[in-house]
């Protein structure tokens, strides 16, 4: 959609990803990226439209890859788990298409990125969104806490490892999991 | 004995954190009120902590989530399909701009093709629920004000034309569930066309009446102008969207833009405010229902026969590996879908980017400085449904 | 003149006031259920299952317990059980199909997905009940309704219907 060349000549340690046509900001130069994108009279990407957050849980695939003398190797490609962070930015002054910007954390456990709410104040409500749901804490934002869940809630919802509690409700109609929940139940 | 001397000592609280304004020799304290998840005029389970000095508010904070449904999540158990119902309950009032959404971000995801009777029939369906959505709007903002509900019903009440019209094409008046991947879920009905054009016919009627009704009303004037505004660079860099960004002057019409749909066939202008108070936002809804009206009488006038719906198999539907951002102009702002596929039939995730919610960041910006009474105007401008903000 | 918008206003509404008592379209409401029960041949609420034989209602379900609305059905609100016959094989029909009228959202998947046209959305609406479990789900024997009924609440679809069964019946009889 936009045409990367500019701001890869401008931050060469950003990543372009062609499949999704993003671009994959490492956490310590975001703010300055995002800056620069909105100031830059060329870019003027003003406007942040859509946050998102995106849980990676650690993906383990096995390979049979076809060695030259005939037999098969089985190999394993660990991907590590990570949250992801995505920035849809768009340009109300230029008219121009979605910019996506993507921050990544290193691993799962305490996943920190920089928050771009100083430059983008749309981005304030939803990046409190992605905390409370992910538990991605993002440096610099001015009020970060829960918004939709209450404030003493513990965990984040929206991992793909979460379980939610055992707070079993009367199911007329049960069947899958919740027929295996209601079963527990009526043995006890 | 004294039964008094048996009772515990009371505690000994320490003194509360209050700003004292003496600029008339009076010792004020400010006034916390939680103007709660009850109330009439908070348009949704939708609660303000305000911190007034006399009656000026000082400190305004949106808390919400009483409402969440955790609609993303289950989106991520069940088909893609599946998520269309739940859909037509996020912005309630306009659950076919919503199904359009998503519909429309699983075509990009995918690359299904739509046939041109369903995109007539898109456009028409979601400016019909632009022109219900706004006249409710308008209902209830002058509702808050204290108008007593007439004019609300009197919206209302053309509203129900509409919603028969919804009610005759899929079977529900609010949660409609009518649009697929690809299309429609079936063809209007015979006679819907010619029912559909005599609404649209009566709606300038209803307009001028409800204009003459407000527009010149000097309570109405003396009670929105100068008050809310928002300022242009706040408004962009905040993310608002809608008629709310349009108030301020800023051309950002996404039926422009990005010339979704087949809106590029059609001629409407899109109104701007000048200064971007509660008065703008309002008499902008005003115009922009006389434009819809406007796209409705072409769009019926060119509406070919044909197919409702492409090439599509309805179970087991599995889109490739991407994403895809998908967005519109709904009512209420833009409203956009982020999804995520890996290949299997559930989404891996899902994503609602809420106009309602972004357009609230700048309820505080807006209040400060205003009275407690001005804040229900001014939140009753901005047009929530909480349905949306808290999904 | 100061006041002339509110004066306009004023005049708005007693027109709209006056004229009610002389025309049905200037009312803002009407009496129910005496002024209009607003069920149309398109309204849907709840499913329904057909069968086409008054004689044996539950024998002539054309339900095959096929369980494809219960996989398909966003909220989860259909349970179904297949039947057995004497020697205990699996016949195509369904011993339980329990429905969650509290749970459906009538978004009418299960309408759509199912292949024997069995399931149909009904528009009855005035369905309270005094326990709130007991009574919101719905059984086999209560849910299933004639073909005759299928033909008043939605006849043009019910035709529709009708021709594709006999389409289907045509091309499979000859064979």
């Amino acid at each position: 959609m936009s045409d990367p060349t500019p701001i890869l000549a401008r931050f060469p340690v950003i990543v372009h990803d062609t499949a999704t046509d993003a671009f994959i900001v490492p956490v310590a130069q975001a703010l300055e990226v995002a800056t620069w994108l909105r100031d830059d009279p060329a870019q003027a990407f003003d406007y942040a439209s859509n946050v998102t957050g995106i849980d990676y849980l650690p993906l383990e695939k096995k390979l049979k890859v076809k060695q030259p003398d005939g037999t098969e190797v089985e190999t394993v490609s660990n991907r590590p788990g990570y949250f992801e962070v995505v920035y849809h930015l768009y340009s109300m002054q230029r008219k121009a298409g979605p910019l996506i910007l993507k921050q990544r954390t290193e691993g799962r456990e305490n996943p920190l990125v920089a928050s771009l709410t100083p430059v983008y104040r749309g981005a304030e409500f939803q990046e409190r969104e992605i905390f409370d749901l992910f538990g991605i804490c993002f440096k610099g934002h001015p009020d970060l806490r829960r918004i939709l869940m209450w404030d003493e809630f513990e965990d984040f919802p929206m991992r793909k490892d979460y379980i939610s509690p055992d707070d079993y409700e009367y199911e007329p109609t049960p069947h899958d999991s919740v027929l295996a929940e209601a079963r527990k139940h009526y043995s006890k | 004995m004294n039964p008094a001397s048996t009772l515990p000592e009371s505690p000994v609280l320490p003194p509360r954190d209050y700003q004292v304004y003496s600029g008339d020799d009076l010792a004020t304290n400010v006034l916390e009120v939680a103007m709660g998840p009850q109330h009439p005029s908070t348009h949704g389970v939708f609660r303000m902590d305000v911190s007034l000095d006399g009656e000026t508010v000082v400190k305004l904070k949106p808390v919400f989530g009483y409402l969440h449904r955790n609609h993303e999540k289950i989106a991520e158990n069940v088909t893609y399909l599946s998520s269309m119902p739940y859909t037509d309950r996020l912005d309630y009032f306009c659950s076919m701009t919503n199904n359009w959404a998503y519909a429309m971000t699983v075509e990009k995801l995918t690359g299904i093709a739509v046939p041109e009777r369903a995109e007539y029939i898109r456009v028409i369906m979601a400016e019909l629920t632009r022109l219900q959505n706004h006249a409710s709007l308008v209902g209830f903002f002058v509702n808050d004000l204290g108008a007593s509900g007439t004019p609300l019903l009197y919206a209302m009440r053309e509203r129900e034309h509409i919603l028969d019209l919804f009610e005759w094409a899929s079977g529900a008046r609010m949660m409609c569930n009518y649009f697929r991947f690809g299309g429609c879920r079936n063809d209007l009905p015979p006679g819907w066309l010619q029912q559909c054009r005599k609404v649209v016919d009566a709606f300038p009627a209803f307009m001028d009446e409800f204009e003459k009704l407000l527009t010149e009303n000097e309570i109405i004037i003396s009670r929105t102008q100068k008050v809310g505004i928002l300022p242009r660079p706040l408004a962009i860099n905040a993310g608002i969207t809608g008629p709310m960004l349009r108030a301020s002057g800023v051309d950002y019409d996404i039926r422009k833009v990005d010339n979704y749909g087949i809106y590029n066939r059609f001629n409407f202008r899109v109104p701007l405010g000048e200064v971007g108070d509660c008065y703008d936002r309002f008499m902008l809804r005003l115009l922009e229902m006389h434009e819809s009206v406007s796209i409705l009488k072409q769009a019926l006038d060119s509406i070919p026969e044909g197919p409702v719906i492409g090439d599509v198999k309805a179970r087991n539907f599995r889109p490739k590996v991407g994403e895809a951002y998908g967005r519109i102009e709904a009512p209420k702002g833009e409203l956009g879908f982020f999804l995520v596929s890996d290949g299997s039939p559930k989404p891996y995730r899902y994503r609602v980017r809420p106009p309602s919610l972004i357009n609230l960041t700048v309820l505080e910006d807006m209040c400060l400085g205003h009275k407690i009474a001005d804040a229900v105007i001014i939140l009753g401008s901005v047009d929530i449904v909480l349905g949306e903000v808290d999904r | 003149m100061l006041g002339k918008g509110i004066i306009n206003g004023l005049t708005v509404t007693a027109w709209n006031f006056f004229g009610s008592y002389f025309s049905k379209s200037r009312l803002t409401t009407v009496q129910y259920p005496e002024g209009g029960n607003t069920v149309t041949a398109f309204s849907r609420n709840i499913p329904f299952l057909v069968f086409d034989d008054a004689n044996a209602p539950i024998d002539s379900l054309r339900c095959v317990a096929c369980k494809i609305c219960e996989k398909e059905c966003p909220p989860q609100c259909i349970y179904i059980v297949q039947d057995k016959d004497a020697n205990g094989k699996l016949i195509k029909s369904p011993k339980i199909f329990d429905i969650d009228i509290s749970v459906c959202m009538g978004c009418q998947i299960c309408v759509e997905v199912c292949p024997f046209e069995s399931i149909k959305m009904d528009s009855h609406f005035e369905l309270a009940g005094r326990d709130r479990f007991a009574d919101l789900l719905l059984h086999r024997e209560q849910l299933a309704k004639s073909n005759d009924y299928y033909h008043k609440i939605h006849p043009a679809e019910a035709r529709e219907v009708d021709d594709r069964l006999a389409a289907k019946q045509k091309k499979a009889g000859p064979a």
